[in-house]
């Protein structure tokens, strides 16, 4: 494989990216540095999809969206965050460009900060430069990596105090109607004892022409804190996407994930977890469905560090068309990590002939006082099932489309939040059409 | 709404290249109630996985109308629509969907779009139905047939059977392996059914199950035709002195169909 040195962007375009945003110098030097990195870093090579002929680099890479007024927004967006009354706490950026935002005084008033990740890096400059792909995402893993901190749009930043208990999710969505790349960074700090639900939804509607999403979540939960963290992917066909959704977990922390995963375009996702601290506990859940000839690579591991921790994975995915699809769940017990437990479900129905899913529960285990276990299972579509449905006058289509909801209803009924159920269901509808 | 013919001539049936159903004639109209009985293997089950349309078995040849209308060009669905329903001996399990939400979408099936059932009387209807086959509300919020048992299973075939209001329905082996009070509960939703509308045809090994719902014609299969016919006396006759006499009868040494030459 030759090695793409010529990226389309120089240090000339990073500098004047950085300086028209009246970026901080640090923030403005990690760009220049990464950008550097980039030239010489690797692609990441997920296991058993094969990336070399995916674009990941070549883009345009800015856009611009104008702030409006809540009913100004469009309706897409609307129906994924509810009505102004409900959508208290909520960050639209449209285009890399924040256009609509909302935050209680409440909320405020107990020193959360909620804000777009670029205000964050001028107003709030150590906490972002604390967390900011230092330990949980680096800056040196890959050449995408590298690529996302030099070329990082605009983004998130959520930081909960401690003791501090918020019962009302946090929300954002994330749009996209222009050909630009969309380069999203997600930082998530909950301090001790605190507790936080953030909800966030990709959207995008550019069909056919290519393009490309970079986007990276850090959520880090001091000692005793709760972070819910709901995603719902839907970035369209022409979206070429590459996701690290990663979290950290202090003593007796907790990070339960609630994702859905439905990319049209061609897919490289990484959900990793690291329980750091003795008694943390982590739980995955994941649904998907592929269709049309995507290729996607899921992969969700965790690594028990600390002792008496604990570590969940549930994922269904359904394959229709020429769709395929690679999901490896990995947990990774580390040596010293005691009474740790690690238990993993990848479930995968395939809906025709072409379609492709391939489940790996992968178990590393350095450690022998633990229990993990894993259970994994690939197939075909009953075709005597479909039968006992269309024997009810139920139509070919009409019975696929239970049975794939009947598919996916174990993990979807388990998720965390009313509203991404609602949302998983509507989008899980469309897709079955 | 006219009167329901089911039209059968000469059909024969095959399963991976072997025939089951060797040349079968049988006509069933609105109003009557037809008991198949025979032996195991005889060809039973086939008829009427075949007459639904299970994609394993495949029609070689011979005619079946419904109502005037070619049966055997129909989709499986299309069959449900027409109005044809088969209660199955061993119904699938679907995992995530509701008992309820499962019936509610084949009703709606065969209503035009926006004339779709209203969530209350569709309940009503449900509770109604199940209360008559005493079957406990919380079925309604299971997983479909996941984890009833056998005989839960059958009740519920007999209780979407109630739902769909079909024209002509099978019900194959219903009573096997029911008790007695779940037989008189099947046998209670059948009889429910009754009308010049609706016609049945009931695959049986036994004769029990016709205590409670008496047929107007009974046929005995052997080797994968019907070799006899007569009236619900035929069938206490052959509770009463098995098949025996039958097969001297007719001459016929075994009545299976896979060991024919």
């Amino acid at each position: 494989m030759s090695v793409d040195t010529s990226l389309r962007f120089d240090k000339d375009y990073v500098n004047g990216f950085s300086s028209s945003r009246q970026e901080p110098a640090w923030l403005q030097e990690l760009r220049l540095q990464a950008l550097e990195l980039a030239q010489n870093l690797p692609m990441p090579k997920p296991d058993k999809t094969k990336i070399d002929k995916w674009n990941f680099t070549e883009f345009k890479h800015e856009a611009t969206g104008n702030p409006v007024a809540f009913n100004e927004l469009p309706e897409d967006v609307k129906a994924l965050i509810g009505s102004e009354e409900e959508a208290k706490n909520v960050l639209v950026i449209h285009n890399g460009t924040p256009v609509y935002f909302a935050l209680e005084q409440a909320v405020k008033d107990q020193g959360v900060v909620y804000t777009d990740i670029l205000t964050a890096a001028k107003e709030h400059e150590d906490l972002v430069k604390k967390y900011f792909m230092k330990s949980a995402v680096s800056v040196d893993e890959n050449r995408l990596t590298a690529l996302h901190a030099a070329l990082f749009v605009n983004g998130a930043f959520l930081y909960v105090p401690k003791n501090v208990e918020l019962s009302a999710p946090i929300q954002a969505v994330y749009y996209q109607d222009d050909e630009a790349a969309l380069f999203n960074h997600v930082i998530i700090a909950a301090e001790d004892n605190s507790s936080v639900t953030y909800v966030e939804n990709y959207l995008s509607t550019n069909e056919n022409t290519e393009s490309v999403a970079n986007i990276v979540a850090e959520v880090f939960a001091g000692s005793g804190a709760k972070v819910v963290f709901g995603a719902v992917d839907n970035l369209a066909k022409g979206m070429t996407t590459y996701v690290n959704r990663r979290g950290r977990a202090a003593k007796d922390a907790r990070i339960e994930w609630a994702l859905g995963q439905f990319n049209d375009g061609n897919t490289v996702s990484d959900n990793t977890t690291h329980l750091i601290g003795d008694g943390s506990f982590t739980d995955t859940k994941t649904v998907t469905i592929g269709r049309g000839d995507q290729k996607q690579n899921f992969v969700a591991q965790i690594f028990n560090h600390g002792k008496h921790s604990e570590g969940y994975i549930l994922t269904h995915g359904v394959m229709k068309d020429s769709a395929s699809s690679i999901f490896n769940g990995i947990t990774k017990i580390e040596h010293g990590a005691t009474k740790s437990h690690g238990e993993q479900t990848e479930r995968v129905l395939m809906l025709s002939e072409k379609a492709r899913g391939d489940a790996n529960p992968i178990l590393l285990i350095d450690e022998d006082d633990v229990t993990a276990g894993h259970a994994a299972s690939v197939g075909r579509i009953d075709p005597l099932q479909l039968f006992y449905l269309m024997s009810r006058g139920i139509s070919k289509a009409e019975a696929e489309r239970l049975i794939i909801h009947g598919f996916l209803a174990p993990v979807v009924s388990q998720m965390p939040l009313e509203s991404v159920k609602k949302r998983l269901v509507e989008v899980i509808e469309r897709k079955v059409r | 709404m006219s009167a329901p013919n089911l039209k059968i001539e000469d059909l024969r049936v095959s399963i991976e290249d072997k025939e089951i159903i060797k040349g079968l004639d049988l006509e069933i109209n609105g109003g009557e109630i037809h008991a198949i009985m025979g032996p195991n293997g005889t060809g039973k089950s086939t008829l009427s996985a075949a007459l639904m349309g299970h994609p394993k078995y495949e029609v070689t040849s011979g005619k079946v109308t419904f109502n005037g209308e070619d049966l055997l060009e129909m989709e499986v669905d299309e069959r449900a629509q027409a109005g044809l329903f088969l209660a199955m001996q061993y119904p699938s399990e679907v995992s995530g969907i509701t008992n309820a939400d499962f019936l509610r979408s084949a009703i709606n099936a065969k209503r035009e779009e926006g004339d779709e059932i209203s969530l209350m009387k569709f309940i009503r209807e449900l509770d109604k139905k199940m209360d008559h086959l005493e079957m406990d509300n919380a079925f309604a919020h299971r997983y479909l047939n996941e984890g009833f048992s056998g005989g839960e299973k059958k009740r519920n075939e007999i209780l979407q059977m109630m739902m769909l209001e079909p024209k002509l329905a099978i019900l194959d082996e219903i009573d096997s392996g029911l008790d007695i009070d779940a037989l008189k509960v099947v046998a209670k939703g059948v009889n429910e059914m009754r009308s010049p509308d609706f016609g049945c045809l009931i695959i049986t090994h036994y004769q029990r199950l016709l205590n409670y719902i008496t047929p107007d014609k009974v046929h005995v299969m052997m080797q994968g035709r019907i070799v006899k016919s007569g009236g619900p006396e035929l069938a206490q006759r052959l509770e009463a002195e098995g098949y025996d006499w039958i097969k001297e009868e007719l001459g016929i040494k075994d009545e299976t169909v896979g060991q024919e030459a």
